[in-house]
């Protein structure tokens, strides 16, 4: 035994006497992960969530929440003189007075924008593959969480610099908060501590912005974490890979090392946007005033399908009892919403529901294994993508010689026609897909060789495929549709009988398959070729 | 007071102030007249400018604006219209149009300077309209002021021209230009004659010296560097969105791909 050996097992046999660690991390730092890709995806919101707590800290040391007015006498020559809110203000002194603090606004931004992405992207893997399923729904539901209020947290944070442009965004918060029925008006008041903008929002928001929601985040993102943990991560299904075991590398040394440079690489990568690309240039937006409005004012992208549903819905208003009800307002910014994401938080639980599954699962699915659920995240996207491009459609318009209008059009007939075209479309997609699985399996690789027969018959050969890959392409199981009963023994119609049937109905639709190939017909078809 | 009712009655007070008053006439006369031979050149150049121009007009203008720019059924009519409107429109390329679309567009003129001025002389011989800002009236370096510029700005033309003069989308294809790299002579007459989509901003509404406030102000809009990076067209966070939606979790997908790959 070395010195330093020595060294280092009396400190470690100090700290395991006092605190009973080695047992706990004997175990926990050999927990194996399984390895690919798309489970990284997630890693990106970790981290970036930590580089908007680290840059967000040092922008708090110099951001002054305050509406009291001040005149500006900083560097930024075009603004000098002007009246305008403390925390614009201070805004600008941080991106043209502090050391880095430019750079430092600039990576908090973009971190926000990787954080949503990431968050995004997260989601459709966990979607596609699904990861969702039991144990894991209530993790799903947490996920779902996080994502509704980080888009909150984004609105929040670029709302603070009191610019013209997150004004713009508040004022349009505002009118959806108003457009509540009832008690619209008196939410909107009490938000605002008053009329619009008032001197008590921007102090309201922060606290939310920098201490509340932090927090939420925080505590959510541990325990989205300690089930991923507790749960185990799933696994792509292969060779070894079975539902009682996870088949990868242990935590340490492999995925300390490679999780740890993942974290500088995103750090890498945001750090870089910041330096090279402009996001939010407060000082060109000028200060908020309600009189004044930009053309192409446009939320961050998470917000932008939500004001692309708002810029696309007809003007349709009621008025009942002398009070007027702005549907055009409530249906796209509230009602829609609310259903998406409140369909999004409850789908493990509508496709257990639907296809009776109640099993647990720690292999994933390839999407077109599971062509139901597939076609329906397509739709959910096509949906989104819609609604996002006519968000932007005023600088779509101007930049591909469109007109505004076409936009519009486009967009209120696409959003109804285009997700259900998307939803046939991926179906058959995964289903061809799965019919060459299916024939990859029985016919083999196609090699190219044409060879010409005695006979004069040309044919092309084909090799077999390996015995691993003829295992991953016909090892997923393949669901039988519900087959609930409508009529009870003695032949009389139960009470739940459409219930049943319209379950049935869907069960159906979720099980639609090609018949994977089966061992015996592998069999039988192995003389052919 | 009695010496000069004396002179009064002098013989010779008749004649001399006959001389006098002949001399101041004379005088005045001739120091008026060389003023009026100023004049007579600069008329003369104008009657040349106004028939070379109405040639200009008859070739290239009056298939559409009528043969007396009465307007020909597809295009107003340009009496009244003033010299400003027209060096704004022919001096920016966008008349003659170049297709009959929603909008004329900004190209490379198709007159040279002369011609542009001959044509506006034409056609503010026909009534009078606003006259072209003479270099004097455009001094917005010593007359503006850039931070009030900014602020006339955003309240009067940013809702069309966004926050930094880039430009936006109106109805029906129209659309608000960009206002970088535009003359301020060109900004000066658009404000004054409301070519197209955009309103009119009278001296009473914006003054002179506010219209140069605005000059400077855009000017220094289209000079200000690129602080903080990459522009992306200044055009708000659609394109911040699409950098980070491809760059930004491309390269972060990349470098997943890589780690993961790396492990086999």
């Amino acid at each position: 035994m070395t010195a330093r050996e020595r060294i280092a097992g009396n400190v470690a046999g100090y700290v395991d006497d006092r605190t009973g660690a080695a047992k706990w991390m004997k175990k926990n730092l050999t927990k194996v992960f399984p390895d690919h890709w798309s489970f990284l995806l997630g890693e990106i919101c970790l981290y970036s969530f930590v580089i908007l707590l680290l840059s967000g800290t040092f922008l708090t040391f110099w951001y002054d929440p305050s509406m009291r007015e001040v005149v500006y006498e900083g560097s930024y020559e075009p603004l000098q003189g002007l009246e305008m809110s403390a925390a614009y203000a201070s805004t600008l002194d941080i991106s043209f007075e502090v050391r880095g603090g430019l750079l430092m606004r600039q990576i908090h931004h973009w971190a926000a924008l990787i954080f949503m992405v990431g968050i995004v992207v997260h989601l459709m893997r966990v979607y596609f593959t699904g990861a969702f399923r039991k144990p894991r729904e209530t993790n799903w539901v947490i996920g779902v969480g996080l994502l509704t209020l980080g888009i909150v947290e984004g609105f929040l944070g670029y709302s603070l610099p009191d610019d013209l442009l997150s004004g713009t965004g508040i004022r349009i918060a505002e009118a959806i908060i108003q457009a509540l029925p009832v008690v619209g008006s008196y939410l909107a008041f009490f938000t605002f501590g008053g009329a619009f903008p008032g001197v008590a929002f921007i102090p309201r928001i922060y606290t939310v912005h920098i201490l509340l929601l932090p927090g939420i985040f925080l505590a959510l993102i541990t325990v989205h974490l300690m089930l991923v943990w507790y749960q185990k991560h799933t696994q792509f299904p292969g060779p070894g890979r079975t539902e009682k075991n996870v088949v990868g590398y242990p935590l340490m040394p492999v995925y300390m090392a490679k999780a740890g440079g993942f974290f500088f690489i995103v750090f890498g990568v945001t750090a870089f946007l910041g330096a090279v690309a402009s996001i939010n240039p407060i000082w060109l937006y000028g200060p908020y005033t309600p009189g004044q409005v930009s053309a192409g004012s446009q939320p961050d992208w998470y917000m932008g399908w939500l004001d692309g549903l708002v810029r696309m819905a007809p003007p349709i208003e009621t008025v009942t009892f002398g009070y007027t009800i702005s549907w055009n307002i409530l249906i796209p910014g509230l009602i829609l919403p609310g259903i998406m994401f409140t369909a999004l938080a409850l789908y493990p639980f509508i496709e257990s529901w639907a296809t009776g599954d109640k099993r647990e699962h720690h292999l994933l699915d390839r999407p077109r294994n599971a062509p139901t659920r597939t076609a329906i995240g397509a739709m959910a996207l096509t949906f989104t993508l819609v609604c996002l491009l006519n968000g932007g459609n005023d600088i779509i318009a101007t930049t591909f010689d469109l007109t505004i209008n076409q936009m519009m059009w486009f967009s209120r007939i696409g959003v109804i026609v285009l997700p259900p075209l998307a939803y046939v479309i991926t179906k058959r997609l995964c289903l061809s897909l799965q019919r060459a699985d299916r024939d990859l399996v029985l016919h083999g690789r196609e090699t190219g060789r044409l060879v010409r027969m005695p006979n004069g018959e040309f044919t092309e050969i084909h090799e077999p495929i390996s015995a691993e890959k003829a295992w991953l392409l016909t090892s997923h199981e393949q669901l039988a549709p519900l087959e609930l009963p409508d009529l009870d023994g003695g032949g009389v119609r139960r009470p739940g009988a459409i219930k049943n049937k319209i379950r049935n109905r869907i069960s159906r639709s979720m099980a639609t398959a090609v018949p994977k190939a089966t061992q015996s017909e592998r069999k039988e078809l192995e003389g052919h070729h | 007071m009695k010496r000069l009712s004396r002179l009064r009655r002098h013989r010779a007070t008749g004649p001399i102030l006959l001389i006098f008053a002949l001399f101041t006439i004379g005088t005045t006369f001739q120091v008026a007249s060389a003023v009026d031979a100023e004049q007579t050149t600069t008329i003369a150049a104008r009657s040349a400018a106004i028939d070379e121009g109405r040639e200009i007009f008859l070739k290239g203008c009056s298939s559409c604006h009528g043969l007396n720019a009465e307007s020909g059924g597809i295009a107003p009519s340009l009496i009244g219209v003033g010299a400003a409107s027209v060096d704004f429109q022919v001096g920016t390329g966008r008349m003659p149009m170049g297709d009959m679309s929603v909008q004329a567009m900004r190209k490379a003129p198709l007159y040279n300077p002369e011609e542009v001025y001959a044509l506006a002389m034409y056609v503010a011989s026909l009534a009078p309209g606003p006259e072209i800002p003479t270099e004097e009236m455009l001094n917005y370096e010593r007359d503006g002021s850039t931070a009030e510029g900014g602020e006339l700005f955003r309240t009067n033309c940013a809702m069309c021209h966004n926050f930094a003069g880039q430009g936006g989308a109106l109805t029906q294809g129209k659309y608000a230009p960009t206002l970088m790299g535009v003359e301020p002579v060109h900004i000066y007459e658009a404000l004054i004659t409301g070519p197209q989509s955009m309103p009119v901003f009278s001296d009473k509404t914006i003054t002179p010296e506010e219209k140069l406030s605005m000059i400077k102000w855009i000017k220094a809009a289209e000079a200000e560097p690129q602080l903080g990076g990459a522009a992306l067209g200044r055009v708000g966070p659609v394109t911040e969105g699409l950098l980070v939606w491809t760059l930004g979790i491309g390269l972060l997908i990349g470098v997943a791909v890589w780690l993961a790959a790396k492990a086999r």
